[in-house]
């Protein structure tokens, strides 16, 4: 019922852990709810050339929450902001071969990439806040 | 016939030779259904082949032999209840049994009485047969439950009105494995002139029943939940004082004309033998059984904490552990454990996303609810099996945990309700 894909990112999943409180240049986004049997975590790390160069995850969930927060974080790495909001959930849905009953998933993935791009920049009040 | 060799226990020598590893994956969902026991089969076999006759048929040998088989399947079941044989009545399972009970009194008596009391933990046939009576303009209360999962029994007293027709409550609770104080509701209901239905599919054969010292009037059975065959049941029926139900089925009039059609004679003396045995070993296999699930919960919670145990301790069969793994999805849990065949309370894997009813009706917070998963045990299960279901199990929470953003602010002492959560 999983798909290959799912199976790996479960069992292997990328970039699992946090940053330390410490750490400059990150932004985190909390999205999803216990209620609702999901919560991810997905934090960023943006270098001095204003790309993702680090992303982490945690996540409450199926295995295709998991599985689609582990490929969020692959995703995102090395690229702008910018680049990074341009992810889309039906891309995630789409490489992970998401059923339609799984599509959630793939949204909050989405969602947790974007609320950590806005806490970065609500952070760190940098120039592209005019952006949005 | 090679299944008659096959007495021996049929998980417990199959394993691995060489290594300390159960035959993969391990079945651990005895109440959803469990195997046919192979001397069930056995006794089954000649009545697909030589003893093919229609129990109805009252003029030659392949009908009496076929009758046979069927009366004495009948007074099998009735000797396991402690009923007489003549008040058993065959049904396709145990949702036909609550349909045929529930809708059966309440249509015959509807002139006189139009209310129902059932409890809102009941399983799916019963609830939605009750809702389909509230259609027809019958009146349902649906009885809480306590924390434990086992109903109030002043609650019961004071929901039955002169009008009341019937009361409708499990024996066992299928997700939690709650035994409900069967013999306390039937004393008020026999007080009160209500008759007491209880469906049993969970109970018969795992828990002693005395129809008559319980005061019940009607009993539902299912054969796969006893080792018995799919797709036969049984409805227990008193006649002293008797209780009258309007068929649901019509036709020949077979089964005291409560249930017409020709009943399935290798079904029937599945189920009669599956009782048969039942009587025989329920008492050490409640002992067996209840070692086994000591050691199944011992070995989960001396290695995890933040682990609860949904229903009441001390009421409930030793075959079920309804247990709830904080901070760790059900369904992401039984990704983990393929191995183990286990049954989940958060509903993430059927078409609606909503938690087990059952849970919620306890008190089981949402978020909790989705942690859960039911873990069922039976005749078949091997202490080997239990060893490695606690391992892979214990692995797979605390694997999970560490991937679990809860589980991290649980740590660092966050509490989770004091976050603004966007529920989707």
């Amino acid at each position: 019922m999983y798909s290959e894909k799912v199976v790996d990112h479960y069992e292997n999943p990328r970039n699992v852990g946090g940053f330390g409180k410490e750490e400059a240049g990150v932004g985190t986004g909390l999205v999803g709810a216990p209620a609702c049997g999901d919560v991810m975590k997905l934090q960023i790390k943006v270098g001095a050339d204003g790309r993702i160069e680090d992303a982490r995850f945690k996540t409450f969930g199926c295995g295709s929450a998991i599985a689609s927060s582990s490929l969020a974080t692959e995703w995102v790495k090395g690229k702008t902001l910018d680049e990074a909001e341009t992810i889309k959930n039906t891309e995630i849905a789409q490489f992970l071969s998401l059923p339609p009953v799984k599509i959630h998933c793939s949204v909050l993935a989405e969602d947790a990439i974007k609320a950590a791009i806005k806490d970065y920049r609500e952070k760190t009040g940098s120039a592209d806040k005019a952006a949005e | 016939m090679t299944i008659a060799n096959q007495n021996q226990k049929p998980t417990a020598a199959q394993t691995i030779p060489g290594a300390n590893v159960p035959k993969l994956p391990i079945y651990l969902d005895y109440q959803a259904t469990t195997p046919c026991d192979p001397r069930v089969v056995e006794v089954m076999l000649p009545y697909f082949t030589e003893k093919f006759g229609n129990p109805h048929s009252r003029n030659h040998q392949y009908g009496w032999d076929a009758e046979a088989g069927v009366e004495k399947a009948r007074a099998q079941i009735a000797s396991l209840i402690k009923a007489d044989e003549k008040e058993i009545i065959f049904t396709s399972g145990a949702t036909e049994s609550n349909n045929l009970a529930i809708k059966g009194v309440a249509h015959f008596y509807k002139e006189k009485k139009n209310h129902i009391i059932t409890t809102v933990t009941e399983h799916k046939c019963v609830l939605d047969s009750c809702r389909h009576l509230e259609l027809e303009g019958f009146e349902v209360t649906y009885l809480p439950v306590q924390q434990n999962g086992l109903i109030d029994l002043d609650v019961l007293r004071k929901a039955i009105t002169p009008k009341t027709a019937i009361v409708s409550i499990m024996a066992v609770n299928n997700e939690i494995g709650v035994i409900q104080p069967l013999a306390e509701i039937g004393k008020i209901c026999r007080e009160n002139h209500v008759f007491f239905h209880t469906d049993a599919a969970q109970a018969v054969g795992k828990i002693a029943i005395d129809v008559d010292a319980m005061n019940i009037d009607l009993l539902s059975i299912s054969g796969h939940k006893i080792y018995g065959p799919k797709g036969i049941g049984a409805l227990y029926v008193r006649r002293k004082p008797r209780v009258r139900l309007e068929a649901l089925i019509h036709g020949g009039g077979q089964e005291r004309g409560f249930r017409s059609g020709t009943l399935p004679t290798p079904l029937c003396v599945g189920l009669g033998e599956a009782c048969a045995i039942a009587e025989r070993e329920m008492g050490a296999e409640a002992v067996r059984l209840k070692k086994l699930s000591d050691r199944l919960y011992k070995g989960i919670t001396d290695k995890l904490e933040e682990v609860y145990l949904n229903g009441d301790a001390e009421h409930r069969i030793p075959g079920n552990l309804n247990i709830s793994f904080a901070h760790v999805e059900g369904e992401g849990l039984m990704m983990g454990i393929k191995d183990l065949c286990v049954s989940s309370g958060s509903a993430c894997t059927s078409a609606s996303l909503e938690p087990s009813y059952v849970l919620r009706a306890l008190g089981v917070e949402v978020e909790m609810a989705h942690t859960s998963l039911r873990l069922g045990i039976g005749r078949f299960t091997t202490e080997q099996e239990v060893d490695y279901a606690v391992e892979h199990l214990v692995q797979a929470v605390l694997r999970l945990r560490e991937m679990s953003p809860l589980w991290e602010m649980a740590q660092a002492g966050i509490d989770i309700k004091s976050i603004q959560w966007a529920e989707h």
